[in-house]
């Protein structure tokens, strides 16, 4: 098997053909609210990330963040404010805007009695995706998991799982890919080959919003950094040159207050 | 945006049964769990219901419906069951299906559930109650089928909503089984007549019901359904 | 820790509820020595004053705002909706309760039996059923906002499942000839039973709004109590809490 370090074959082809020169930020939110009765999660934050970035997002729980990815991937409507996904706008785009978005998160959301294949061909189908098949397998060598095509799920254990699950979000090749503490269980190799699935998923132009508590991996795929706080950004900025143990410190600082 | 076209409504609708169907079919437990609950219940119920001092004939629709009607709700829970385990249900949403087709395909892999039970649980009621099936066997595969669509259509909305609470087997019965009688009545009324040898002309009364039952409903529980869905 | 309430929820007396009950209590002394004894059903009829009015108002005026209430709930969201709703549900299940317990009463010594699938009883019955259903599911569910979805569409199902069960019950009355049921038909009610019908309508109306008024306040103070916690409990950030890698 390749060393987890060297670039993958098989990068996903995005489709770019129909982007204008003056082409939307691939997410973009516009005062973005979202309220669950007289809690408000996410508070009034705008913000954009452009094809080929990755914001990572940290914060301490509760702080709104699994709530905004959520929002984003058109799970839960906003409040008020607005949000554009590739161009589409929510509220209101709904199927449009989901087309184009890849959710992952810390549940695997794959039906435990049926095979990776069979989850991933599923989903394919779901999103159109042609050749669905063929795709799925594509997936399955992306993760690196081709001789567990045809393992149930269920038989798979939790690091196998998430990976599963993760080619399971980016079998259609979504230009918007949205991951809630995806690391979250897995060992080094999987932690590896999530990683670099994700630097070629950027490499190809994808906007990545990744939610983590592993300030280490998140600070190394990120071009942009935000640190969220009571349903809002109490820092955001590029990626910048901290080193690890600054950024800490920097992450500290930032919630504490 | 990219040139593929997600599946429409029925489309997709059928996708997602296919994908139920596959998964019950993996497991099968709870298939042949209503299954053998259906003869058991048969079994008890003609021992308890003396066949000799009441006629069969008088017995059997009630005891027919009445066994359909719980062993209906038995296979519904898994619907979602499968769907929250994992939150596989995200999955589903955030994809652009819509979700009026999630409900349909669902409900349709549900219909298939239930109709499987009855295809043997009917032969079995006859065979307790020496029944005269093949006469009206066709009539009453089509009262069947209706009443299955009325208790589908029903069963699963409520076992959407079910599956998010604390008492989720013992909610779905509760609620569920009131929205039963326009089914159940009319069913073992037509049952009652044609087993006496009425012609079904008779009981169109009854059909009727049952037939706006099941249109109105599946609309409405199609309609309220994304209701159920956190939004 | 004292809570800032407005001053018209401190606990005084609910003139409301004190004057809808005393117009109960004064109809009952007036259906029970004013009133004239029917002739054919005797002493028995006079459960009537109690049981019409309890029937038309848990039947159609309850379960009306509990349907209503809910689909406004689900267009407009306002969770003032819900809390009439489940208010209205409360109140309903008390008055059909008493429905159901007045009329095998009533019928015991009219038709010779406990039970009959009187229409109105049948429906009474399982709408009753419906309404426990909605209490129950509204005790299953933590999430407010979920508790409001789901109580709505099961308010307004239910309201579609009237139609359907008034129907089966007609059909099924017709093919099976029921005891005629003694039913004192208003035009040729005397003066006096026909006031106090009147009387005991208004009365029992007045005490459902009361009810309705004094529950849904209470589920307002309880819902502001909770809303209060949630806002002093919001998650504090723990530093050392966070893995850090």
């Amino acid at each position: 098997m390749s060393n987890a370090a060297t670039p993958l074959e098989h990068t996903p082809r995005l489709p770019r053909a129909t982007l204008t020169s003056a082409a939307p930020a691939a997410i973009e939110a516009h005062a973005l609210t979202r309220t669950f009765g007289r809690r408000v999660a996410v508070r009034a934050l705008t913000f954009a990330v452009n094809d080929g970035e990755c914001l990572a997002l940290f914060g301490p729980n509760g702080a709104g963040k699994t709530t905004l990815l959520r929002v984003l991937a058109g799970l839960l409507r906003p409040t008020s404010g607005t949000a554009y996904i590739g161009g589409v706008k929510l509220p209101g785009g709904g199927a449009d805007a989901r087309a184009v978005v890849g959710l992952i998160s810390h549940q695997s959301m794959l039906y435990s009695a049926l095979t990776a294949l069979e989850n991933i061909e599923f989903t394919a189908r779901l999103y159109g995706v042609e050749s669905p098949r063929e795709a799925a397998i594509r997936a399955l060598h992306w993760m690196r998991l081709e001789d567990r095509a045809d393992s149930p799920v269920r038989s798979l254990s939790r690091g196998l799982q998430q990976r599963v699950s993760i080619a399971r979000a980016i079998v259609h090749e979504p230009r918007v890919v949205l991951l809630d503490e995806p690391y979250t269980g897995l060992d080094e190799t999987g932690a590896a080959a999530l990683s670099a699935a994700l630097e070629s998923l950027k490499g190809s132009g994808a906007a990545l919003v990744l939610v983590t508590h592993h300030l280490g991996e998140g600070l190394a795929l990120a071009t942009h950094t935000a640190i969220m706080r009571d349903g809002q950004f109490v820092k955001h900025e590029p990626r910048g040159t901290l080193e690890l143990d600054a950024y800490r410190d920097v992450y500290r600082e930032a919630i504490g207050r | 945006m990219s040139a593929r076209t997600p599946p429409g409504t029925l489309a997709a609708a059928a996708l997602i049964a296919r994908k139920d169907l596959a998964i019950e079919f993996r497991t099968r437990s709870a298939f042949l769990s209503a299954i053998v609950f259906s003869l058991l219940a048969i079994a008890i119920f003609y021992f308890a219901w003396d066949a000799t001092a009441v006629s069969s004939v008088d017995l059997a629709p009630g005891v027919l419906w009445v066994i359909f009607t719980f062993s209906g709700i038995l296979g519904l829970h898994r619907s979602f069951g499968v769907e929250e385990a994992d939150r596989a249900i995200d999955a589903l949403l955030v994809s652009p299906v819509d979700r009026e087709a999630v409900f349909l395909g669902k409900a349709l892999a549900n219909l298939a559930f239930v109709l499987g039970v009855q295809a043997l649980a009917i032969p079995a009621v006859a065979l307790f109650y020496n029944l005269p099936l093949t006469r009206v066997l066709a009539p009453l595969i089509g009262i069947a089928v209706l009443a299955a669509i009325g208790l589908v259509a029903v069963g699963t909305l409520f076992s959407s909503m079910a599956a998010n609470t604390r008492l989720a087997e013992l909610l779905l019965p509760v609620l569920a089984l009131p929205f039963f009688v326009p089914i159940v009545l009319p069913a073992a009324q037509t049952t009652a007549r044609l087993l006496a040898g009425r012609p079904i002309s008779e009981a169109m009364g009854w059909l009727r019901i049952l037939i706006a039952f099941d249109i109105v409903f599946v609309v409405a529980c199609a309609l309220a359904f994304p209701f159920t869905l956190e939004d | 820790m004292t809570t800032s309430s407005k001053p018209e929820e401190r606990s005084g007396i609910d003139w409301f509820l004190t004057i809808a009950v005393l117009a109960v209590a004064a109809t009952f002394v007036r259906a029970i020595f004013f009133t004239p004894v029917e002739a054919r059903q005797g002493a028995a009829q006079k459960i009537f004053y109690v049981h019409a009015p309890s029937a038309f108002i848990g039947l159609y005026v309850a379960f009306g705002i509990v349907a209503v209430a809910g689909a406004l709930y689900l267009w407009l969201r306002d969770e003032r909706l819900d809390r009439v709703a489940a208010s209205s549900a409360e109140v309903g299940v008390m008055y059909l309760t008493v429905v159901l317990i007045t009329g095998p009463l009533w019928g015991r010594p009219i038709w010779g039996t406990w039970w009959t699938w009187d229409a109105r009883l049948t429906l009474t019955l399982f709408l009753w059923f419906v309404f426990l259903g909605y209490l129950i599911l509204r005790g299953a569910v933590e999430d407010h906002g979920t508790r409001a979805r789901y109580s709505a569409v099961l308010g307004v199902l239910g309201a579609l499942l009237v139609p359907f069960i008034h129907l089966s019950v007609y059909l099924f009355r017709t093919l099976h000839p029921m005891p005629i049921v003694l039913k004192p038909g208003r035009p040729s009610l005397p003066n006096s039973m026909l006031a106090t019908f009147a009387m005991s309508f208004v009365s029992f109306s007045l005490l459902f709004l009361a009810l309705l008024r004094a529950r849904y306040r209470l589920a307002a103070r309880a819902d502001a109590l909770v809303a209060e916690e949630e806002v002093e409990s919001s998650p504090v950030p723990n530093l050392r809490a966070e893995p850090v890698r």
